[in-house]
């Protein structure tokens, strides 16, 4: 039983924080998925005044890179502070020069990793040791936790142990299935944090520090003398370290009662099969164990802790003597290795140490990127070692068909306690459903004496986005490290999932299922699919359901349906009586809401109340009855890989796809977006077509791609369907058109951009725009028709599109749509701008951020390609490279149409000399100008082909060079303005012809929200809960000063002509251009649809000025800098105050508040008045050139 | 030399001039400006029922938005541990202005139902003020609604709020009421110690270019006075309760009209605003001078000598007012 006082509900992450905070004075952080919260935790207790033991509060900052971080600490720790930080993934791999500095001069100090995954041939957020494993040679101490528990006791043992052996320590543990569990566990109390650490230490640590009172050198620059013998002269520290490492989890263990040792064996005492491994997994696999030994199995697993220094006696002594054969999981993979990482190790301390005749060692790779791993893999592997000759390199969790490395495992083997309680909630991100289970954990974790264990699994789309919480509780510790495969109770808290997805599918027999249905219980059974009934009939379900949209409704709940079916899973579930589980949701509500006000807790209180009458149990009737059954993940007319790859993914079942079904390099088809019907708005727009005025102001700004124009011949209208929409066109370069708004009726999210940019009212009804939102449901079969049609018509010719107006702009074909980005996202109508400009010839360096997520992960990408098979070609390297990448494309893009234009001259006898001199001297300049040179590139192939000329090889392998490309570098605030700056500044200096869009949210949004260098003063962000002190960084002005640099700062919901203009300026330009584009974002707390108003107020208040800085003019004589906004004419406090991001610091510290107020409005006058003079500096005529790259 | 004090709402008055809600009465600075310019009580700036609720559910809206729905960001903002929002800021406030000056300080909640924000009513009352003022108003736009149905509604929020406190109650009226004095009646009977007549609102406005509705306030005229005059003078001596005028008064002279109809005091803002808080030695001059000119030794032998009941032509007050006016008209060249 867990009723003891000091237990608490909480995830790895901040479990571990909680230590790293007490035990630190200096704290460098940068954000970086799953490791970001670390960071957050400790910024907040800092900001709150929470001292650390020795009563004196850590001082956190906040770097621009995790490179940075690793340097400041280094710094510190040189200085004399006891100094940690915490990252992940290519995170940790940019601390690796520092780590070998710091362990160099072997240093005290704790880095704390959530481990995940490398970027490869693909990116990934979730956890293994890749990382993790490429440090091990940096000569840090690593020691592995493998459950909240660990990270939370390991983090302290960590500290003491890394004073006493002066070794660098990594402490780390599983990103996401540890970082991310909420477990219930045993805090350790400050006093015996106290006493596990040694003052002296501590002490010996700082008198260790330069100071200019007892002056040392390091760092000093070493030959070929002494360099080695210095490397090998720490040896001793490296020795000791493992008996020390020892010592402080003996003395741990004194203290709290928890002992752990460098390997921990569990098992069978005679067992001959053993498995060793690390991190979470080994709880799943020790528990296996465990079970089959009591079956008799001679079985057993060995949790390796201490992985380096690698002590390979302690690990020879810590295996059984009766063991036989041995299989080593590697959570890691390193291509072309003779074995992974840690088959090595054991393979080497076996051979080393091991007396008489060594058992059989064999290896396996697991769990890469979260790969489930079950009980049913672990006893697959024991099985496999009970094999004569035991497969060698295998993998476990996948089905390989390409190599045949994997084992098979049974799906249905299950070592769960009878007694635990599963539970399985499927919500929506907007329903608050893991908001709620969370809050149920520690209720459940905190009024009873069950021990907890929640997780949370997240699609990967920012709107509309699935939510799946696996909760466990029970009255023995829960060491399950792995989703349920069997629950007691299944709610689902959407009812249109059950068109889409088998809710059912791990749902136990004799379980329960709660439904969120707008059907009445009587009715409910005739609108479920049949796989649903026959789930419920053949696992003899106990079936309720509650129409929880409308209680929240009545009680002013809005679309937030958390507490109602949270307190439908406690009536239910019966995990407390239903008096006292109403009492402890109310004072979780309390707990949680009470700090923003009484109005929410009430709201809150009146939903719990108004639940129990409206949740009613379903007669279930005898048979599946239904004529309809799940819908298929992808339309019928998708391709082949969609379907049978993509489609899986989409519906929930990546994991059954075998290797042969993925790309060899991580290449994927684009345009693979409009396959995926995600239906997920609730209302969208609808074209009013009399009050229209055809200003492509609705197209321009709709972040999906959803609302869209076309002019085209009226003959095209004939089988046009009765309901779809059609007036003369206004365009006077195309006379006796007609045109049409369509919009995609299962594609948009309903954000409602495209209704506040409408400007055409109504005169008889002002409040009737031509576009107007009416709920999907009743719309969505008629207007997918007329969208269907509407695809089907052709593009316009975009030589004929005049490209100077906002209106011809949103004739063009989108070649970025239906992303999975936020509703009403203020990012993408400015990509999905470029694509519709450039996006033929277009290619695109994209930064990691959101808009790579939205742009680039599974299962469906938005970048798409027109009839003609063209389309941006996109990639994402890494955050912090982003420019240099793009600048990498442009060098090739360069070179190789040099290189063509210098061959192509000696084919003129075969290509004739009249094409070559069209194809070299070609005028690209606009539209008309591209067809032709494309139609010559074509006439240039048709020529070329069937040639065995090398040189004519090689022209008709790069003919297509010959048309203009265009370089686009994107990225958001963090980017551009902190981790990838040194990059950009670079290819700014280069002169180079590429175009950076810097998508500014003034945040990093992905990771939620941490300042940036561009967030502004006066914001609350995460990493600055005390509202930013300094300015936002002026990265235009710094570009500006080049000379030769494009520069324009733009915010379309400003002035969506002037961001038009700056598009097609910088893309003229030949050298770089930067574009600022202000980026609204939900990190802003604003409503969304009031994204445009918000960048309006932001430039007339001044925060925002609108410019272009264009160095083509300075060329002419005049001056390049003009200034597009006009003086303010809105209080600096007008706009901020509209905004939660400020406003909530009114409420924090109204004080600061006040006086960053004024600062900001100082600063925005400042910047004003140093533009405006720029602005009316004379140019004489006769500026020089502007600089060409160098060659 | 006239006594210029005078009783309301049980507190002593050096003088009839209250200042009533204004941009003044938003910072301690502005208060202390009030008192030393002479008034004699200063009622703070209202907090209303919307800014208790909408800004508890704004900012949980805000900060709830987006969260839990992605793996990467959890959340969009870091949640402090503890906000103090305006209903929190206004209590501190009156608290402050309680200790920076000697006059008394009424609070001012404002709004139109009965409901768990009411007990801020006692909030304010702990926080040190001196009375309440309760601000009711309500824009009736459903046709389905009745007047007694408000009415009655009003009533009941005018006794709950009643019920938090035991400082006085004042109750500030809008003046659009079918049957005043039976309202006024109802409140005083409901609990109110005091009715401000009458409460100014924001009034929409039409922005021609945009087609948008934009509402503003302006600031009051004299000529505003009347209407309060009016039904002050018929309220007096009908219902048990103190008056206070507020809507148009600038000068001296307007506030000797406003005691000479029956009211206590006389509320001012506009002026204040317009002029500055020296306006204020001006008014009481102005309002001496009339005492002095008419021999009144005191300002309770001035009150309600011209309520409709003492004066010698009751009518006046009411429909002959008008047949007057016309009648003077028609007398015209």
């Amino acid at each position: 039983m867990a009723s003891d006082k000091e237990m608490t509900n909480i995830d790895g992450n901040e479990a571990t924080a909680y230590i790293a905070h007490r035990c630190a004075e200096v704290i460098a952080i940068y954000p970086i998925t799953p490791s970001s919260n670390m960071g957050e935790w400790a910024d907040e207790w800092t900001a709150k005044k929470q001292p650390n033991i020795w009563g004196t509060v850590p001082t956190v900052i906040e770097m621009q890179s995790e490179g940075g971080a690793a340097g400041a600490v280094h710094g510190a720790l040189q200085a004399g502070a006891l100094t940690t930080t915490f990252t992940a993934s290519q995170g940790l791999l940019l601390m690796i020069p520092n780590m070998y500095k710091i362990a160099g001069e072997l240093t005290s100090t704790v880095f704390h990793v959530s481990a995940r995954s490398l970027a490869a041939q693909g990116l990934s957020i979730f956890g293994d040791h890749q990382d993790v494993m490429a440090v091990r040679q940096t000569g840090w101490a690593l020691i592995s936790s493998h459950s909240v528990q660990e990270a939370h006791d390991f983090a302290l043992i960590c500290q003491q142990a890394t004073l006493e052996s002066r070794v660098p320590f990594m402490h780390y543990f599983d990103g996401f299935r540890t970082s991310h569990e909420v477990n219930k566990i045993k805090l350790i109390p400050d006093d015996q944090i106290r006493a596990m650490l040694t003052d002296d230490l501590v002490r010996a640590h700082r008198a260790r520090a330069m100071t200019p009172d007892l002056p040392i050198l390091r760092g000093t620059a070493q030959n070929p003398d002494v360099y080695f013998q210095g490397r090998e002269s720490s040896n001793l520290y490296y020795d000791k370290c493992p008996d020390l490492v020892q010592k402080a989890m003996d003395a741990f263990a004194k203290l709290t009662g928890r002992a752990y040792h460098l390997f921990d064996y569990e098992g069978a005492p005679d067992a001959e099969r053993v498995i060793v491994l690390m991190g979470s997994g080994a709880d799943t696999a020790c528990e296996t164990a465990k079970v089959l030994a009591q079956k008799g199995e001679k079985v057993g697993v060995l949790r390796v802790r201490l992985y380096r220094p690698f002590s390979m006696k302690h690990f020879v002594d810590a295996l059984p003597k009766t063991v036989k054969k041995i299989a080593v999981l590697d959570r890691t993979k390193e291509p072309g290795a003779p074995a992974e990482p840690l088959h090595l190790d054991v393979v080497t301390a076996m051979s080393e140490h091991w007396k008489g005749a060594a058992p059989k060692v064999v290896g396996g790779r697991y769990g890469l990127s979260s790969k489930e791993f079950t009980p049913g893999m672990v006893k697959a592997v024991f099985d496999e070692l009970a094999k004569p000759e035991p497969k060698n390199h295998f993998t476990i969790g996948i089905h390989d068909d390409v190599s045949h490395l994997s084992l098979p495992w049974d799906t249905s083997f299950s070592i769960e306690f009878p007694e635990t309680k599963r539970c399985v909630f499927w919500g929506l991100g907007a329903d608050g459903t893991v908001g709620a289970n969370k809050n149920s954990i520690k209720i459940i974790g905190e009024e009873t004496d069950n021990y907890t264990q929640g997780y949370f699994v997240y699609d990967s789309k920012k709107s509309g986005s699935i939510t799946v919480s696996h909760l466990r509780f029970g009255t023995k510790p829960i060491l399950a490290p792995y989703l349920i495969e069997s629950a007691n109770f299944v709610a689902c808290h959407q009812f249109n999932f059950l068109e889409k997805y088998d809710v059912l599918k791990n749902a136990a027999v004799g379980g329960t299922f709660l439904l969120n249905s707008l059907y009445a219980p009587d009715q409910v059974w005739n609108h479920i699919p049949k796989e649903i009934q026959k789930g419920i009939l053949d696992k003899k379900l106990k079936f309720y359901v509650i129409d929880a949209y409308e209680v929240a409704k009545k009680t002013g709940m809005g679309q937030r349906i958390n507490t109602i079916m949270q307190t439908c899973f406690f009536a239910i579930s019966g995990v407390l009586p239903r008096e006292e589980a109403i009492a402890q949701i109310k004072k979780a509500i309390k707990k949680t809401y009470g700090k923003r006000g009484d109005a929410v807790v009430q709201k809150n209180f009146d939903a719990v109340d108004q639940t129990l009458a409206n949740l009613k149990e379903v007669a279930v009737p005898s048979s599946a009855n239904a004529s309809f059954g799940l819908l298929p993940a992808v339309p019928a007319q998708a391709p082949k890989f969609v379907k049978d790859v993509l489609g899986k993914i989409i519906a929930l079942d990546g994991d059954s796809l075998p290797v042969s079904a993925m790309p060899i390099d991580g290449t994927f088809p684009t345009g693979t977006t409009q396959w995926e019907k995600r239906n997920i708005a609730l209302e969208i727009p609808v074209w009013e077509k009399d009050l229209c005025i055809q200003c492509g102001k609705c197209a321009f700004v709709c972040p999906h791609a959803t609302i869209r124009q076309k002019i085209y011949d009226p003959k095209l209208l004939a089988g046009a369907p009765a309901s779809y929409k059609s007036v003369d066109a206004k365009f006077k370069e195309f006379p006796g058109t007609k045109f049409t708004i369509q919009v995609a009726p299962e594609d948009c999210t309903g954000c409602a951009l495209c209704v506040e940019a409408c400007p055409a009212k109504d005169k008889t009804n002002v409040s009737r725009r031509a576009i107007n939102m009416a709920p999907q449901p009743a719309l969505r079969a008629e207007e997918a028709k007329n969208w269907e049609f509407f695809l089907g018509l052709p593009e316009v010719d975009r030589a004929q599109v005049p490209l100077k107006t906002v209106k011809s702009s949103q004739i063009l074909q989108p070649l970025f749509e239906f992303s999975g980005a936020c509703s009403g996202c203020g990012e993408t109508p400015y990509i999905k701008l470029a694509s519709q400009l450039f996006g033929d010839r277009m290619y695109v360096a994209n930064a990691t951020g959101c808009s790579s997520i939205y742009g680039g992960n599974l299962p469906t990408t938005p970048w798409s390609k027109n009839a003609q098979g063209r389309g941006p070609t996109w990639n994402n390297s890494l955050f912090e490279d982003n420019a240099e990448f793009g600048l990498g494309m442009r060098l090739t893009i360069d070179k190789q149409t040099e290189y063509v234009k210098e061959v192509l001259p000696k084919l003129s006898g075969l290509v004739g000399q009249d094409l070559v001199d069209a194809l070299l001297s070609a005028d690209m300049k606009d539209e008309a100008g591209l067809a032709a040179q494309r139609e010559r590139v074509e006439k240039l192939k048709a020529k070329l082909k069937g040639s065995n000329d090398a040189k004519a090889k090689d022209v008709l392998s790069l003919a297509d060079m010959l048309v203009k490309k265009s370089v686009w570098i994107v990225g958001g605030d963090g980017w551009a303005y902190d981790i990838g700056y040194g990059g950009l500044d670079h290819v700014l200096a280069s002169g180079r012809n590429v175009n950076l869009l810097v998508l500014d949210t003034e945040v990093y949004s992905n990771t939620g929200g941490q300042a940036s260098k561009s967030t502004p003063r006066g914001a609350v962000a995460k990493f600055a809960a005390q509202g930013k002190g300094m300015p936002k960084k002026d990265l235009g002005l710094i570009a500006m000063a080049y000379g030769y640099v494009y520069v324009a700062r733009i915010a379309m919901g400003a002035n969506d002509q002037q961001t038009l203009n700056a598009f097609l300026e910088a893309e003229a330009y030949d050298g770089p251009s930067l574009i600022i584009a202000y980026s609204h974002c939900i990190a802003h707390g604003i409503d969304m649809r009031k994204g445009l108003e918000q960048q309006k107020k932001a430039v007339q208040c001044g925060m925002w000025p609108l410019y272009r800085f264009n160095p083509s003019l300075a060329m002419a004589g005049k001056n390049p800098l003009t200034i597009d906004s006009k003086d303010a004419t809105m209080k600096v406090e007008e706009y901020i105050y509209s905004e939660t991001r400020y406003k909530m610091l009114q409420a924090q510290d109204p004080e600061r508040a006040a006086l960053l107020a004024k600062q900001v409005e100082h600063d925005a006058k400042t910047r004003w008045e140093y533009y405006k003079q720029m602005a009316a500096m004379h140019y004489d005529g006769g500026a020089a050139e502007t600089p060409k790259a160098d060659a | 030399m006239a006594d210029l004090s005078t009783q309301y709402l049980g507190l002593k008055l050096k003088n009839p001039l209250v200042a009533s809600p204004s941009p003044f009465t938003e910072t301690v600075d502005g208060v202390k400006r009030l008192e030393d310019a002479g008034v004699s009580a200063v009622t703070l700036y209202s907090l209303f029922e919307e800014q208790i609720i909408h800004e508890s559910e704004e900012l949980d809206h805000y900060l709830t938005a987006g969260t839990d729905s992605f793996a990467e960001a959890q959340s969009y903002l870091p949640d402090a541990g503890k906000y103090s929002l305006s209903p929190d800021k206004y209590l501190e406030h009156l608290a402050k202005v309680k200790k920076a000056v000697k006059i008394p300080v009424l609070g001012s909640l404002n709004g139109v139902s009965t409901g768990g924000w009411v007990k801020w009513a006692k909030k304010i009352e702990e926080a040190g003020a001196d009375a309440l003022e309760l601000n009711i108003y309500f824009m009736p736009t459903d046709p389905a609604i009745a007047g007694r149905n408000i009415v009655s509604d009003q009533v009941s929020l005018v006794r709950d709020v009643k019920a938090q406190i035991k400082i006085p109650l004042a109750v500030k009226l809008s003046p659009f009421y079918t049957a005043m004095p039976n309202v006024a009646q109802q409140f005083a009977g409901a609990g109110a110690a005091g009715l401000v007549l009458f409460n100014r609102f924001y009034q929409p406005d039409i922005n021609l270019e945009k087609l948008e509705v934009e509402p503003n306030l302006q600031l009051s005229r004299s000529d505003e006075l009347r209407l309060p005059l009016r039904w002050i003078a018929v309220l007096a001596d009908r219902v048990k309760c103190d008056f206070a005028l507020s809507t148009g008064l600038h000068t001296g002279d307007d506030l000797a009209k406003a005691i000479l109809v029956g009211a206590s005091v006389g509320q001012v803002t506009s002026a204040l605003l317009k002029h500055g808080p020296g306006r204020v030695k001006e008014i009481l001059d102005g309002f001496k001078a009339i005492l002095e000119q008419h021999e009144y030794k005191t300002v309770s032998e001035m009150k309600g000598a011209m309520c409709q009941k003492r004066v010698a032509a009751p009518a006046a007050y009411e429909r002959a007012n008008y047949m007057k006016v016309l009648g003077d008209f028609k007398t015209l060249p």
